[in-house]
């Protein structure tokens, strides 16, 4: 969000001019005005990266940018270079394979894209000129070229919509493809031009080209011959996007203003910042040490030969003379070839392997995410959707959950429950018999209580009909291609009235809740042509109202308005909003009445909103109409001026009634959020809903207990007193920092809270208001504090509530706890375009795949169809993916240690002369082929604690917490267990060469003996240790462990029985077999071996009776869990009596 | 992995779309129920290993032991470094062209019979056979009796692949440098005669190393003098390679003396394997008591790089020389196992009641 909004900033400094024009047709607007055609980018969509030409350079150009890989290229280059111990080809060959096998699959990747972008180039379009129909390639489009399209075609630029097929001017598109949102949208065309295109002289002046697909201004300028030039207004509402399909319209014709790489759609294609795991800043912190090491060890090594060098006869003794040329360098440049040898030869204490491997663990353990069958929702047929797999382990690590209310705690499917009509309460009798229908002979509604006029009534209920923008589904009309498309609608809500079959679509749920709400009592929206609106009324007439201007809903204003002119010729503006908004826009002797009902549906957990309406005069309409044209005109800042248009407008009305919609709770909501919270995770409700409604579903959600003590820090709790909100809020921070932090200590341990634990538990809540005086405090010294006193009062409470949020709050808060101190791992989950900022923001996104569209599902990391989902996401497998990548990244540090640490010990018994101890052979296979399948098989696997046991033991999550598995102590661990297996390695072996007689005819092992059997010990060891971490044994690990072993030993045997023509020394040639006919090599591998695992074993058994000791407990704490659950289903909110309301101030 | 573009996304989504309305399939696998063998390590199992490792080590190791301790072994140093000593004159006299050979005397007496085979080894120290410069100075094509490489030895040889412009065979600093001190052993009869010792020159090599790896140049040609013409010997050799031995099967770069040199030594003191002395029949020890001569003639310098030099008879079992190491190592380790088998026992049973019915209902 900021970046897109910095983005435009930074597009407009680069285009100073900040508009273009068009001419629609290519058509000057004058005769005598020479047509200067302005340059245009042409209509070519490239999102290839590379070409034939260009893709070995660019390709390799960007891979060896990774630092990894250019760490490897250079001791490549060296080992070319310089006379070094180990062959060029040892480091060569990862690295080549590596490269090549990512080119390829970039190679594949950027062909992919070549082709979808031909596709698209090369779609033939039908562009009009000079009366004629030119098929066209895409590509060929020029911006004011006059392009046709069919319907179910997709949009080949941005076009102007200047005709459609339609009666009504309209048209309609989905832009499933953009934003994700696939219900229709109508479009219209500009007034007046929907006469003979061939005639149009128009220039369209609008915009230069912006990401925002929401947003567009522009001017079209009509000249006719014989009159003046007629300006009429453009707005997002005539935008055809490039991306969208034409859906229910035959045809259009549309001129485009923005082609090829300008077009919205490409403007928005940037790639999502790319988001690094904690896990991999460990990785790299690890990677500084080793490197450190190995530098070290270059170190010590240079300067003990050259010492050791000072010695007489040691240099150069008789026996080994230099050559030549080496005599003939400088002693300096000797010394710095002999520490980049050093460094060659000790490289592989960082593998290029370990890189690759991490890899393909990421990617090919996050199928097991799209492959969970319990993440499947059988309702919309979809299970898990992984968008990233660098965030697998992330999931392990969560300490704050964000969360969204609206279709993420709940359901997001409404239901009208009751409405409010000048204070009197109507309620439906029995919601589940509503296939019965409120029959329109039943008479009138059903009362509670006293019933309103009549009159009030029908305004309140034609005031629902014809107040929102919902379409009606025209299911009559057949072979529109929409019957699979539309019954499923996601945003869609199909009803079945008993005369006809009817379906409402709407972009909010609540909007045809309501109108179904409206329906039930009578009053029936049939549907709107040629901006006509009409209902059936209760006594069965149809009444007609032309729909004037739609004041569209926006979340700064939190209401809509519409106003429309009824047939006896009245003009009505309805407005409907939150009460917030509308309670100071109408008359306050009307607001007492309705507001109780309000405040007592939002405790209940409803949505409530308020209906006002206003009778227009013809004065005020003009002048209303005229302020909206010109608004609508405005090519700059009309955003703004439209909104001082709305706000004038919106004013005066008088209060009608409020309704009350339900939303019910998700599916198992609250044991998620249960299980979150036992979990050590900290869960923040962040909404954008009113305070109350927001509580009440935090207390339906079990994220307040009864025993919580609620801070609230609310626009309400600041007017108390009558004092400045400013002293209020300083005075209440303090206090609150008092309660929560300082007279509490204990709660700061955290994990010792349990849920029957004494401690007092707090819950906070905030709004939006508020939380912008926290953080934007007046004086620069207060903000800074007041943040941190809010941090750490948020910090001490068990659960934080923000209500009444912007999106870009959301992802302020997320950011500010991101950031805070211990930078904890944030979770934003949410369903709506409203969550997309917090769940960019956030370290790891979730979307949910709910009603709100899909633009939350594209922007996360990982979508899943339900918020119960998120319990196995986290517990399971995030704890599983964490364990096994800490273990994995552990383990090969691990293992090159006590891979090197025995080569870099030789070199004090070799005279420091870089001699490898191993094989060329096994220098490159080691990690390559003997020891990475097992890791890899371990880290899809492994399964330390089942599944079902972490799901039921939610507080085995913090045994984690904290990167806990990859911190400093850990990491130590195995470093000393490296430095002591390695040191065993080598002096273990080195004792048995004291006699290097070995065999019993008398005959005697070489060097390239001892360092087959120090890598034989190594190979099995490392892979025995794998093996005795290893707690699930199934046959995959079975089959890769045992079959690397195997396979050592085969690899050993084959290598070293044949002559090799294309190697240059025989150095291996039958070593392995003859150290197999040595009884005391078998002795000594087994021996090491075995001496080598003793510590682990022992360790295990040590640190056994935590083991069991946790398992034992498990049932008991099972059932802990099982006394709560049952009462937390999914029902609707039980918030009636609540006891706890004492506790806070409302 | 996820930076495909809008537009290949759309195709994917398009495509994935239809494949995910597929509910995942119930396979183990993919639901990550794959059966499993999950195996718990708690005192209980790991007591009893330990008492078995223990058990089995222990006597291993004493085994070891023993047959380490039962293995004869005499080591002399005839470096000459001392001046009491017999060689001190050769070593200090050593010139490389001095034409007649030095040769020192060094009387010793074998305090117990050797019985079965004996092996002479001859030992250096502080002698860098693992040098990496060294290591590589060799050129195993040539060895291996390829005539292009004899004739252009591998730039890896050098300083030691020419000379005087011939190529040198065999080349590189490892063949250069070949141990060239002619040992004798002479058993003093107690009735005042010397009885040389017969010494076996073959069977000292790997047999793989002996009949592949090495070979000579023209296999069908018997007459090495002129396969080898046109080369030259190594620079410090005082003798061709053609000319090491009279055998044919063990003359050249077949000869097995030179095999074990060039059997690069993975320590900088080391010893190889010189000659067996090859048992007799019956009941005769093949070394009896007594005293013994050994005869070097001293041809190779160590003092230059304060290198030493012994001649070591040894016999061997089945588990090589002499080499109490592992005898020691093991007899630790499997007390240590025992010893830890008798600990954990004792806190099993102390403090590990409640664990232990935890184990079983496990």
């Amino acid at each position: 969000m900021l970046r897109r909004r910095l983005n435009r900033l930074l597009g407009r400094v680069e285009n100073r001019v900040e508009s273009r024009t068009i001419y629609v047709g290519h058509r000057s607007s004058s005769t005598n005005e020479a047509i200067i055609p302005p340059k245009f980018c042409d209509n070519r969509i490239v999102s290839s990266k590379y070409t034939v030409w260009n893709f070995l350079p660019k390709n390799l150009f960007e891979q060896f940018r990774r630092i990894a890989n250019f760490y490897f290229l250079i001791i490549f280059l060296v080992q070319v270079i310089v006379d070094t111990p180990t062959s060029p080809v040892t480091s060569g060959l990862p690295l080549f394979f590596v490269i090549t096998v990512t080119a390829i699959k970039q190679g594949y990747e950027d062909w992919l894209r070549h082709k979808a972008d031909n596709e698209v180039n090369k779609f033939p379009v039908t562009v009009l000129e000079e009366g004629r129909r030119i098929q066209k390639e895409s590509e060929k489009i020029k911006v004011g070229d006059v392009v046709e399209v069919k319907e179910d075609e997709t949009f080949p630029c941005d076009l102007i919509l200047l005709q459609s097929s339609r009666v009504d001017e309209t048209c309609f598109v989905t832009t499933a493809s953009l934003d994700g949102e696939s219900n229709h949208k109508t479009h219209y065309t500009v007034p007046d031009t929907e006469e003979d295109l061939e005639t149009l002289n128009a220039t369209i002046e609008c915009e230069q080209p912006q990401p925002d697909l929401y947003k567009f201004v522009g001017i079209m300028n009509i000249n006719r011959h014989d009159q003046e030039s007629a300006a009429r207004s453009l707005g997002p509402e005539n935008l055809l996007l490039k991306g969208a399909t034409l859906k229910n319209t035959q045809k259009i014709c549309g001129v485009a203003i923005y082609t090829g790489m300008e077009t919205k759609m490409a403007l928005n294609y940037q790639g999502k910042s790319q988001k690094r795991s904690a896990v991999e800043k460990s990785i790299n912190a690890f990677l500084l040490v080793y490197l450190c090491i190995l530098v070290s060890k270059a170190l010590v090594c240079t300067t003990l030969k050259y010492v050791w060098q000072n010695k007489p006869g040691q240099d150069e003794p008789w026996y080994n003379e230099k050559t030549q040329r080496e005599k003939d360098t400088n002693l300096y440049l000797k010394m710095f070839t002999d520490f980049l040898s050093f460094m060659v030869l000790f490289n592989f204490i960082i593998p290029v392997s370990m890189y690759v491997t991490v890899e393909m663990q990421k990617f090919l353990g996050s199928f097991f995410i799209t492959w969970d069958k319990d993440f499947f929702d059988p309702e919309i047929k979809e299970g898990a959707l992984v968008n990233t797999s660098d965030l697998n382990e992330e999931l392990g690590q969560v300490e704050y959950v964000f969360t969204d209310k609206t279709g993420t705690l709940t359901q997001n499917n409404m239901e009208f429950i009751e409405c409010c009509i000048d204070g009197f309460q109507y309620k439906y009798p029995d919601a589940s018999s509503e296939l019965d229908g409120f029959c329109v002979t039943d008479g009138p509604v059903n009362k509670v209580q006293e019933k309103a006029g009549r009159e009030k009534e029908e305004l309140f209920l034609r005031a629902l009909c014809l107040c929102h923008t919902v379409q009606v589904k025209e299911s009559t009309e057949p072979g529109q291609g929409q019957e699979d498309g539309l019954m499923d609608q996601v945003d869609g809500e199909v009803l079945h009235p008993p005369r006809e079959q009817r379906g409402f679509i709407a972009s909010s749920p609540d909007e045809v809740a309501l109108v179904k709400g409206a329906m039930r009592f009578g009053f029936t929206f049939l549907g709107l042509e040629s901006k006509n609106m009409k209902i059936l009324t209760r006594n069965n007439d149809i009444e007609t109202y032309e729909l004037l201007h739609v004041l569209n809903f926006d979340p700064v204003r939190r209401r809509m308005s519409v106003i429309v002119r009824s047939n006896s010729g009245d003009t009505l503006l309805f407005c409907k909003g939150a009460d917030s908004s509308i309670f100071p826009r109408v008359k306050q002797e009307e607001v007492e009445r309705i507001r109780m009902n309000v405040e007592r549906n939002a405790t209940e957990g409803y949505r409530t909103l308020c209906v006002a309406c206003k009778y227009l005069s013809a004065e005020d309409y003009a002048q209303a109409d005229a302020g909206l044209r010109e608004a609508r005109l405005a090519l700059q800042d009309r955003e703004a001026k439209l909104m001082a248009v709305y706000n004038q407008v919106e004013t005066g009305m008088s209060l009608i009634g409020a309704t009350a919609v339900e939303d019910r709770l998700q599916e198992e909501a609250a044991e998620t959020m249960e299980a979150l919270q036992g979990a050590g995770i900290k869960v923040w409700v962040l909404t954008g809903d009113k305070m109350e409604t927001a509580k009440s579903t935090c207390y339906a959600c079990r994220l307040f207990q009864r025993s919580t003590e609620l801070l609230e820090l609310t626009v309400r709790t600041l007017e108390d007193g009558g004092r400045k909100r400013e002293e209020r809020l300083h005075e209440l921070l303090l206090e609150y920092h008092r309660k929560a932090v300082q007279d509490a200590p204990s709660i700061k341990a955290g994990v010792t809270r349990t849920w029957s634990s004494a401690n007092q538990d707090y819950g906070f809540i905030i709004d939006g208001a508020t939380l912008s005086m926290v953080l934007n405090a007046s004086s620069e010294s207060n903000s800074s504090s007041y943040k941190n006193l809010f941090l750490q009062i948020c910090q001490n409470c068990t659960s934080v509530l923000c209500c009444r949020m912007a999106p870009l709050q959301k992802a302020q808060i997320v950011k500010m706890v991101k950031n805070s101190k211990g930078s904890p791992i944030t979770l934003s989950i949410g369903d709506g375009a409203n969550d997309v900022s917090m769940i960019l923001e956030a370290h790891v996104g979730i979307g949910i795949k709910g009603k709100e569209g899909r633009q939350a599902v594209r922007n996360s990391d990982y979508a899943i169809p339900k918020l119960k989902h998120l319990k196995k996401l986290l517990l399971a497998h995030g704890h599983l993916y964490y364990v096994r990548i800490a273990h994995l990244v552990q383990y090969f540090f691990y293992k090159n240690l006590c891979f090197i640490l025995p080569q870099f010990l030789y070199q004090f018994f070799c005279g420091y002369s870089q001699q490898p101890l191993y094989d060329a052979a096994y220098l490159t296979m080691y990690n390559i082929c003997f020891t990475s399948m097992p890791i890899l098989a371990y880290s899809l696997l492994e399964q330390h604690i089942c599944i079902e046991v972490l799901l039921d033991n939610a507080t085995l999550y913090r045994e984690i917490a904290k990167n806990g598995m990859l911190q400093w102590r850990p990491f130590l661990y195995w470093t000393l267990l490296g430095v002591f297996h390695g040191l065993l390695f080598f002096f273990g072996v080195r004792y048995l060469f004291s006699n290097p007689a070995l065999q019993d005819n008398g005959q005697v092992f070489g060097n390239w003996s001892y360092g087959t059997i120090v890598f034989t010990v190594l190979v099995f060891t490392v892979t025995l240790k794998l093996a005795l971490d290893t707690r699930h044994w199934t046959w995959i690990n079975h089959f890769v462990i045992w079959g690397s072993l195997l396979f050592y030993v085969f690899f050993s045997f084959f290598w070293g029985g044949i002559i090799w023509p294309f190697l240059k020394q025989q150095r291996l040639y039958f070593v392995f077999a003859n150290m197999l006919s040595s009884v005391s090599a078998w002795l000594v591998i087994i021996l090491l071996i075995l001496l080598s695992l003793l510590p682990e074993i022992l360790l295990v058994v040590f640190r056994k009776p935590r083991g069991p000791h946790a398992r034992q407990k498990k049932p008991v704490q099972s059932n802990v869990g099982g006394h709560q659950s049952p009462r937390s289903s999914a029902r609707p909110l039980l918030m009636r009596t609540f006891s706890d309301e004492s506790n806070t101030v409302i | 992995m996820m930076a495909s573009s809008y537009n290949a996304k759309d195709e994917d989504g398009a495509v994935t779309v239809s494949l995910r309305s597929k509910k995942p399939e119930n396979t183990a696998f993919k639901q990550q129920r794959l059966p499993a063998w999950q195996p718990i390590l708690t005192a209980g199992t790991v007591l009893p290993a330990f008492f078995i490792i223990g058990l089995l080590f222990i006597p291993i190791g004493i085994g070891l032991f023993v047959t380490s301790n039962n293995i004869k072994e005499l080591e002399i140093d005839y470096t000459g470094a001392d001046v009491s000593s017999p060689c001190f004159n050769c070593s200090q006299n050593f010139s490389w062209n001095s034409t007649r050979p030095c040769t020192c005397t060094i009387p010793f007496y074998l305090e117990q019979p050797y019985e079965s085979n004996v092996y002479v080894y001859y030992g250096l120290s502080n002698f860098y056979q693992n040098h990496r410069r060294y290591v590589k100075s060799r050129d195993d094509s040539q060895l291996n009796g390829n005539m292009k490489s004899l004739k252009e030895p591998s730039k890896e040889c050098e300083p030691y692949a020419y000379h005087d412009n011939k190529p040198i065979a065999p080349c590189g600093a490892i063949a250069n440098s070949m141990f060239n001190d002619t040992l004798e052993l002479f058993y003093n009869d107690p009735n005042g005669t010397k009885i040389q010792i017969p010494l076996n020159t073959t069977g000292i090599a790997w047999w793989t190393d002996k009949h592949v790896k090495f070979g000579n140049p023209g296999v069908d040609n018997p007459n090495l003098t002129a396969v080898f013409q046109g080369t030259t010997k190594p620079v410090n050799w005082r003798r061709p390679v053609y000319e090491l031995d009279s055998d044919q099967d063990n003359n050249g770069f077949i000869n097995e003396d030179f095999i074990v040199w060039m059997r690069t030594a993975a320590l900088p003191t080391f010893r190889k394997l010189y000659r067996i002395i090859g048992k007799k029949s019956g009941l005769v020890p093949t070394l009896p008591r007594g005293n013994y001569t050994l005869e070097v003639v001293y041809n190779y310098p160590v003092r230059s790089f304060e290198g030493r030099k012994r001649m070591i008879l040894s016999t061997v079992s089945w588990m090589g020389g002499k080499n109490p190491f592992l005898g020691i190592a093991y007899v630790t380790v499997g007390s240590v196992c025992f010893f830890l088998g008798v600990v954990l026992l004792v806190i099993h049973h102390k403090c590990g009641n409640r664990n232990n019915g935890g184990d079983i209902s496990n």
